[in-house]
């Protein structure tokens, strides 16, 4: 095997902690209560950063959290602790976002290892994305100057991952490439969108940070340094941004024949000053941009937010968020709210 | 050039991979498959990346740790066991094979050492020495990969023997050399540096010495099979099989030499394809292809040929061993 450079430090450069307040006025709260004591784990285990959740057909919930170890957990519809997956597994060092597809496959994305996984619902690996960056040179400095080359199997620093009806596959990637790729259901490459350079025209990105894709095949992508989100057709063209809601950190469409976008103007990490005043509230939309209400707050206690880095939104009336600075998973149930209620 | 002309015309043998051919344990999941080898029973063994390699910090220096584990399956393919848990020398998967005693041979190159596990799975015998601890941040590769006249290794990725036990180490990554010891893992002789000229080496991936004791060198860089005789004297060369990451001689009055043209880690689109060829390097037929589905292959990195016709391959892109059984 040639090994070519490998562990990089971690260069204690925090991504840039940017703010916006969203725009958009006028949006009415949706009434909300939320679900006491939601996920129950056993005695001695604790959620570490609760980066990504997903449900499955079943309504089981698998939060991908970083524990002293990256972990995998799923639990049943009633928040029951079921199984870890993936124990001492390869793939994880640092996860990024969890998402389950039609065929209750569990996909991982580790924006530590690179490498993205499928997991059969039984828990075995089916197919393997990316590569974990060699090891065996040792400790290496990551090199200066400009994100090296996007190539078509590499990876750097991923985000999140979804799929068409015809099982092919985009994945957001990432914070050194700024890049939206699809690969057809047996990973093979196929387009991309952007490069390993940051821009902010349409079809350019500057940290696209979460990825959905509608049940048009069309691309949603939270274009997070660029404050909005873009919208994508099958083959990555761009077909039009949303720039009124706050940062686009996340974003999440439900399932159904009527479907929603639920999109996040997550508080920044850290809690800068006066940031619990001008963000963290979810919004809820049509797919053709109307927001129909938020909901949601900056806080350290529940209900509150500590940085929503993901949501699940199976059902749009029960929203699942996973957060990052208060190692939390809620669930929301949301009062439905109908369109022509606010523009 | 005749050699892509050669694998271009090669013929299609038909193959299939048996489903499930492993049965893991729900709670364990293969890393990079660095090697998989079979002994007389049918036992396989894969050595396979696992977990976390990491360095250590607050400590006195920098020192590393884990990252790769030994698994014993039966010859259905269940379950056995691990083997020598906790193993200081376990980091980096390169290789595992199996002598004609049936002793497990494991080849880490991070550690810088091939592991002889006998057949109780108790330690027989060591070449090379792990380092105490890493330098942070790590050095660059120095020198023209000649290496020490001695088992100190860089990156060693493969282990051979011939009839009368002599040891022949593919010092091949971090060196260009292979290395040869006695049965007793006393130094003989060291050949080969780096570069492209008859006798030397980009690199050397993958090692196997065949009934005579001659001995065929994978010089992947080089997308060369060089053949020596059992002193390292060069005899021949083969530029008809890609890069030779794995190569595997099969037993008995026939041999037959299987040669993988394995596809680089961050490309799925170009080799991935098996050759079949006798020891005189004719090409008798090729197979496969690079890709994530079963019976595609993903850096082939080991190929087992105990069987003719059954071949287990370890994969470093696809975590996993396929059992590939060939059409006759």
């Amino acid at each position: 095997m040639k090994r070519i450079l490998t562990l990089l430090f971690v260069v204690a450069a925090l991504p840039l902690m940017a703010q916006r307040k969203a725009t958009i006025e006028g949006v009415p709260d949706i009434p909300f209560t939320t679900v006491p004591n939601f996920l129950k784990l056993p005695p001695g285990e604790h959620l570490g950063e609760s980066v990504a959740v997903a449900t499955n057909s079943k309504g089981h919930i698998f939060v991908y959290h970083r524990s002293a170890n990256t972990r995998l957990f799923e639990f049943d519809q009633t928040g029951k602790f079921v199984r870890e997956i993936g124990k001492d597994y390869i793939g994880f060092e640092f996860a990024h976002s969890v998402r389950v597809d039609k065929d209750d496959n569990i996909w991982t994305v580790d924006e530590g290892t690179n490498m993205i996984t499928k997991f059969s619902p039984e828990g075995r690996i089916l197919i393997v994305m990316g590569r974990r960056p060699p090891a065996v040179a040792g400790m290496l400095p990551a090199p200066p100057g400009p994100n090296k080359p996007a190539e078509k199997y590499v990876f750097c620093r991923p985000t999140d991952i979804g799929w068409d009806a015809q099982g092919n596959i985009f994945i957001s990637d990432g914070y050194c490439n700024n890049r939206v790729v699809k690969y057809d259901k047996d990973g093979r490459f196929l387009a991309q969108a952007g490069s390993e350079k940051a821009g902010n025209a349409l079809g350019q990105f500057n940290l696209p940070h979460s990825l959905q894709v509608d049940g048009q095949g069309n691309v949603w992508v939270a274009d997070r340094s660029n404050f909005r989100y873009q919208v994508l057709d099958n083959n990555l063209k761009p077909i039009r941004e949303i720039t009124n809601l706050g940062v686009g950190w996340t974003v999440c469409i439900s399932a159904g024949p009527h479907q929603y976008a639920f999109l996040s103007n997550s508080n920044p990490n850290g809690n800068t000053p006066g940031s619990w005043d001008i963000t963290g509230e979810i919004y809820k939309a049509e797919l053709d941009g109307t927001v129909l209400g938020r909901f949601g707050k900056p806080g350290k206690l529940a209900p509150n937010f500590q940085v929503v880095h993901m949501m699940d939104c199976r059902d749009p009336n029960g929203v699942i968020t996973g957060e990052i600075e208060s190692w939390r998973v809620q669930k929301f149930l949301l009062q439905p709210v109908k369109a022509g209620s606010t523009k | 050039m005749a050699g892509g002309a050669a694998m271009a015309q090669a013929q299609e043998i038909g193959f299939q991979s048996v489903p499930n051919a492993l049965q893991l344990p729900a709670d364990l999941y293969l890393g990079e498959v660095g090697g998989v080898a079979t002994n007389s029973k049918g036992d396989i063994f894969v050595y396979a990346s696992s977990g976390h390699p990491s360095i250590t910090i607050g400590t006195a220096r920098p020192f590393a740790h884990g990252g790769a584990r030994l698994y014993q399956f039966d010859k259905n393919g269940k379950f056995v066991e691990e083997v020598m848990k906790n193993t200081y020398g376990f980091m980096v998967p390169a290789k595992v094979r199996v002598d004609a005693a049936d002793n497990v041979w494991v080849v880490d190159e991070f550690t810088n050492m091939v592991i002889k596990i006998d057949t109780k799975g108790d330690l027989a015998m060591l070449l090379g020495r792990k380092a105490e601890s890493e330098n942070v941040p790590a050095r660059e590769p120095r020198g023209d990969g000649a290496g020490a006249q001695s088992d100190l290794f860089n990156q060693p990725q493969d282990v051979a023997w011939d009839a009368q036990g002599n040891i022949f180490v593919a010092d091949g990554a971090g060196n260009a050399r292979i290395a040869k010891f006695d049965k007793d893992g006393k130094f003989v002789k060291s050949w080969g540096k780096r570069g492209s000229a008859p006798g030397e080496f980009a690199n050397v991936l993958s090692i196997a010495v065949d009934a005579q004791g001659n001995v065929y060198a994978g010089d992947g860089g080089n997308k060369r099979i060089q053949v020596f005789d059992n002193n390292g004297m060069f005899k021949t060369a083969y530029s008809n099989v890609g890069n030779a990451q794995a190569i595997c001689i099969t037993k008995g009055a026939n041999p037959v030499m299987y040669v993988s043209n394995s596809n680089a880690s961050n490309d799925i689109d170009t080799g991935g394809e098996i050759y079949r060829m006798r020891l005189d390097g004719t090409i008798v037929g090729k197979f496969g292809r690079a890709g994530k589905r079963l019976g595609e292959f993903g850096t082939v990195n080991e190929i087992d040929c105990r069987s003719e016709n059954t071949l287990y391959v370890g994969e470093v892109g696809n975590l996993r061993v396929q059992k590939i059984v060939l059409r006759q």
